[in-house]
């Protein structure tokens, strides 16, 4: 089991035709994703490494019955290819740009509030590295081979942070059942608690590892969350504890501007919430090792 | 992007919010001619920062003779004022915006954010301006006043009025406050900005609503389809070490410590400066060097952390997913041969092509320290920091 991504996802690829989208769509099928096609505007009808290509996402998913995007757009164009996937019925949207302006992304959350929840797409994202079910399929950039095939969640604001998790996790022989990177931007699509919930609801996860950092209140929500209404265990690990007030580190979205937003006030709000925590990036392995073994 | 108030105070004026009259000075001389343009009897003298607070570091002089106004100007030119907002190194003080003094009766509060819960421009506003809004919240929380504006319809004048009426303001100036109101909100959208603030929004004793002061700030990220705000960037507000990696399309933010550091992605970049910290050092920089970074990239990335003369030492950090470990390797190489680097550095590598980077390291003979992991890295060079700084 494994949540939003597994082998049977139909993947297309938005941006199919440019560098960067060419060079991950064939990273994605060499691991056995099932990508069925890609969408460049213009050049529909064509192929690319043997792959059709089609001028909307509408056209694509009446060809292929694609049911999950990854748009490798750039930023100024995201936010539009984002809502035609909402418009095509897709159901997920994994949007990996890094640079889509606030005001963009208010848009993109408001236009999707028009479809009814269930026929809502889940974005994941923007600027996130993807997402990955160990073994079976990933759409995003990460190196799928530091991922053992296993039994414990990852949920991430940062990729390269949530690699450091996952390979720390495989040196002790801790398997991924799933990992999602939702993305450092101040506005994005699915939060913590979103997935969270996802998790608590999948047979293949015994626990869930969330990769937080400073700035907004998604960590906070996913405390309530998790104190609420989860059974798994969950550990933390938040980013930016060294982190000045009031300057953006890197991502768009890491930035202290309000009561609760800092990295010690979050791992206050978690460790409440009966949250392991990961006390430095590098105790991701011996933490998460000790708190299955207590489970 | 930060812009200075004189300009803020420009583009309020055209989309329709009231400002003081005034004029912009660089020389004492250009400040006592600003007020014979002005006439009146009282000016302000502000200096031109992009830092709040600039009152209490004696920023802002209320004049009433020539004399003080080329007094005030000759004291602002020139100085680093420190405020809470620019850390202590300050920011200089270049250019000085001269106004016509305004007779107060009421003091507001205004502001449009981008809510990261809401995910929605939301309005805050208060009666009780003047202070900071940190300041209001925790004195005044009762007056505060916020207000949700839908994307899809922008705001709406029942909105404006209804914050305007909740602010207490007489009723023969709710239009004047609703259209000020909106008019910021406009200048928002229009301008991709993401967060105006007037503080303080006032009543003038002619019954009047003028906005004092102003302050904008802009989305990086959309400043590629405003041409005319990107030109308002005022480099001499800015880190220098920030700006001569940002002009070279580098991540990197200064700090204070003197253990430089090269790590792709931002969350892994803080988590190392958070793992020097633990490891009884201080970091001097944040720096992503971001995603498929080539051999000069790295070249150009050791250039931007040895611009601060502070750097003692250096951790390179890299976790490849997209990136290569050989290419790091080679930038790393070629830094340490082309900028003779004596400092101490410590590299560790993980992830795609992470054999050939560490054999390129090993066979090149360089004195540099390899590490398996975050934790090994990050004591690694503070150790051999101390011991450089010790030596």
């Amino acid at each position: 089991m494994s949540i939003i991504i597994d082998k049977d996802s139909r993947v297309l690829v938005t941006g199919l035709t440019g560098r960067i989208g060419s060079f991950h769509a064939e990273e994605m099928r060499e691991y056995g994703t099932n990508v069925v096609g890609g969408v460049t505007p213009g050049k529909g009808g064509t192929t690319h490494n043997g792959l059709p290509v089609f001028n909307t996402v509408k056209g694509a998913v009446a060809e292929t019955e694609a049911d999950l995007v990854i748009a490798f757009v750039p930023p100024p164009f995201a936010a539009d290819s984002i809502m035609e996937a909402a418009d095509a019925g897709i159901k997920t949207c994994v949007c990996i740009a890094d640079g889509i302006p606030a005001q963009d992304m208010i848009r993109v959350k408001r236009y999707m509030r028009r479809y009814k929840s269930e026929k809502r797409m889940r974005l994941i994202g923007p600027n996130c590295a993807g997402i990955i079910t160990p073994g079976q399929a990933f759409a995003g950039l990460m190196p799928p081979h530091i991922y053992l095939p296993g039994r414990v969640g990852i949920i991430g604001r940062s990729g390269t942070l949530g690699y450091e998790a996952a390979s720390q996790m495989k040196e002790k022989g801790i398997g991924v059942s799933s990992s999602i990177g939702i993305g450092g931007d101040p506005i994005n699509g699915s939060s913590f608690r979103d997935i969270l919930e996802l998790f608590e609801n999948d047979e293949g996860t015994d626990a869930v590892v969330m990769v937080g950092e400073i700035g907004g209140p998604q960590e906070a929500e996913a405390a309530a969350y998790i104190r609420d209404h989860m059974k798994k265990p969950v550990a933390a690990y938040i980013a930016g504890l060294s982190a000045p007030k009031g300057r953006t580190m890197g991502h768009a979205g890491a930035i202290v501007s309000a009561f609760g937003e800092s990295a010690q006030e979050k791992v206050e709000i978690l460790g409440d919430a009966g949250v392991t925590i990961v006390p430095t990036p590098s105790a991701f392995g011996p933490v998460v090792e000790k708190m299955l073994k207590a489970a | 992007m930060d812009i200075h108030e004189y300009q803020a105070k420009e583009l309020l004026r055209e989309f329709g919010v009231n400002t003081p009259r005034g004029g912009i000075a660089y020389s004492p001389e250009q400040a006592v001619y600003r007020c014979s343009e002005l006439s009146g009897e009282r000016w302000v003298v502000k200096a031109q920062i992009h830092s709040g607070a600039r009152g209490k570091a004696g920023g802002v002089r209320i004049c009433s003779t020539e004399e003080e106004v080329s007094d005030a100007a000759a004291w602002m030119l020139g100085r680093k004022l420190v405020t809470h907002q620019t850390g202590p190194q300050g920011k200089l003080v270049s250019r000085l915006y001269i106004e016509e003094a305004t007779n107060i009766s009421q003091e507001l509060y205004l502001a449009f954010v981008m809510d990261r819960k809401e995910e929605r421009v939301v309005v805050v506003a208060s009666s009780q301006g003047g202070m900071e809004i940190e300041e209001i919240s925790d004195k005044e929380p009762d007056s505060i006043i916020r207000s949700v504006v839908d994307p899809a319809v922008g705001m709406q004048a029942f909105q404006a009025r209804e914050i305007a009426f909740s602010l207490g303001l007489d009723p023969s100036l709710i239009n004047q406050a609703a259209k000020t109101i909106t008019g910021c909100y406009r200048l928002m959208e229009e301008n991709d900005a993401n967060m105006v603030e007037i503080n303080p929004l006032v009543v003038t004793d002619a019954n009047e609503i003028v906005a004092l002061d102003g302050k904008l700030s802009f989305d990086d990220n959309a400043l590629f389809r405003h041409a005319k705000i990107s030109e308002l960037r005022d480099k001499s507000q800015e880190d220098p070490r920030e700006t001569y990696a940002g002009d070279r399309g580098l991540n990197y933010i200064g700090l204070e410590g003197e253990i430089g550091c090269i790590v792709n992605g931002a969350g892994l970049a803080m988590a190392t400066l958070d793992m020097i910290k633990q490891s009884g050092g201080e970091p001097a920089n944040f720096l992503d060097v971001g995603g498929g970074a080539s051999p000069e990239r790295v070249l150009m990335s050791f250039k931007a952390v040895l611009n601060d003369k502070n750097v003692e030492a250096i951790l390179v950090n890299i976790f490849a997913g997209i990136n290569r470990c050989d290419w790091i390797a080679e930038g790393v190489i070629r830094a340490v041969k082309e900028l003779e680097l004596k400092i101490p550095l410590v590299v560790r590598l993980s992830g795609t092509n992470v054999e050939e980077g560490r054999k390129l390291i090993a066979d090149s003979g360089l004195n540099i320290t390899t590490a398996e992991t975050l934790a090994e890295a990050a004591d690694l060079v503070v150790g051999a920091w101390k011991l450089a700084r010790d030596a």
